[in-house]
């Protein structure tokens, strides 16, 4: 074990602003891109249920 | 046997087909990213012990070497895909460079953002135009400018065609970045992990590493076939499947 106790943790021997910057950072950025992810594909699946609303409806070609 | 017939293969190269087998693949490799994630954190905080030279600030490497090899692994993946698409024309392996390059993107920076951090207490520096750090920096504007240039184009077909053709004229800059440290003074240390010797660091602080780019490679796979899935979904929009599958998942 390498900590007496969980401030020393924290601490990092002294390093706790360059080591939780790395962690940190680096699992921030691991989260945002899921959390893009997540938010792409409902907007992606509300525009696929738009299209086929209007294909059901109208079925005229469209770009969107 | 099935594993050897041509057209068990084919079928994974069609969107169509695809589409549901990546979504299968997807829970597996994010338990697989989670477990290693949490052993290698373990590792990397509580197993390995304190370097004798520069304490605790080393533990920095346990992400920085991971992200670092995957952002030219990713890159070697990506062209890979890109010239697999150019000489094929098969669209779903430009689908699968394209959603690898944000992450390879991404890891890239992480390496140069936690080897700035690592730079500064080990160095004195945050940042030195040296050999290593210079040709990952541009390794970084090289999958910016992939990204920027399928974007810059309406047409996935020619899209796919002109940012591959960049991707592979860009791999030389691998090669560059891995030997960089021998070809040049570099601030930049050698590497402590080469495939013809025994690492030259302890045991533990070798398997946190390996441990950790686990993590990350299980995390790449799940993400790239997350982001996939929903090119093949935009890309295919209007295929009737597709809009069929939207209307069941409501």
């Amino acid at each position: 074990m390498n900590w007496g106790s969980f401030a020393d943790f924290l601490a990092m021997g002294g390093y706790a602003f360059y080591v939780w910057g790395s962690y940190g950072v680096t699992a921030l950025f691991l989260l945002i891109e899921v959390v893009l992810l997540m938010k792409r594909r409902r907007t992606l699946m509300q525009r696929l249920l738009r299209l086929a609303r209007i294909n059901r409806e109208g079925g005229y070609e469209s770009k969107t | 046997m099935q594993l050897f017939s041509k057209a068990f293969w084919l079928q994974f190269s069609s969107p169509k087909a695809f589409y549901p087998f990546a979504g299968k693949l997807i829970p597996w490799f994010t338990a697989l990213a989670a477990v290693f994630a949490v052993v290698g954190l373990y590792l990397s905080f509580f197993v390995a012990p304190t370097d004798y030279q520069q304490g605790e600030s080393y533990r920095i490497m346990f992400i920085h070497v991971p992200a670092a090899w995957m952002s030219m692994f990713i890159y070697l993946v990506m062209c890979i895909y890109a010239g697999l698409g150019l000489v094929l024309n098969t669209r779903l392996s430009n689908m699968m460079a394209a959603a690898l390059a944000p992450t390879g993107a991404m890891f890239t920076f992480l390496a140069l953002w936690t080897g700035a951090l690592w730079g500064k207490p080990t160095w004195g520096t945050y940042w030195v135009w040296d050999a290593r750090l210079t040709s990952e920096l541009i390794l970084l504007f090289l999958y910016f400018g992939y990204i920027a240039l399928q974007a810059a184009i309406d047409d996935p077909q020619r899209a796919a065609r002109a940012s591959g053709l960049l991707a592979i004229v860009g791999v030389i800059n691998i090669p560059i970045i891995y030997f960089s440290v021998q070809w040049w003074n570099t601030l930049h240390q050698g590497a402590s992990v080469t495939v013809t010797q025994a690492p030259t660091m302890a045991a533990t602080m070798f398997a946190a590493m390996i441990v950790m780019t686990l993590a990350f490679w299980m995390y790449t796979i799940a993400v790239a076939l997350v982001r996939v899935r929903q090119l093949i979904l935009e890309r295919e929009r209007h295929a009737a499947w597709v809009l069929e599958l939207a209307e069941a998942e409501k």
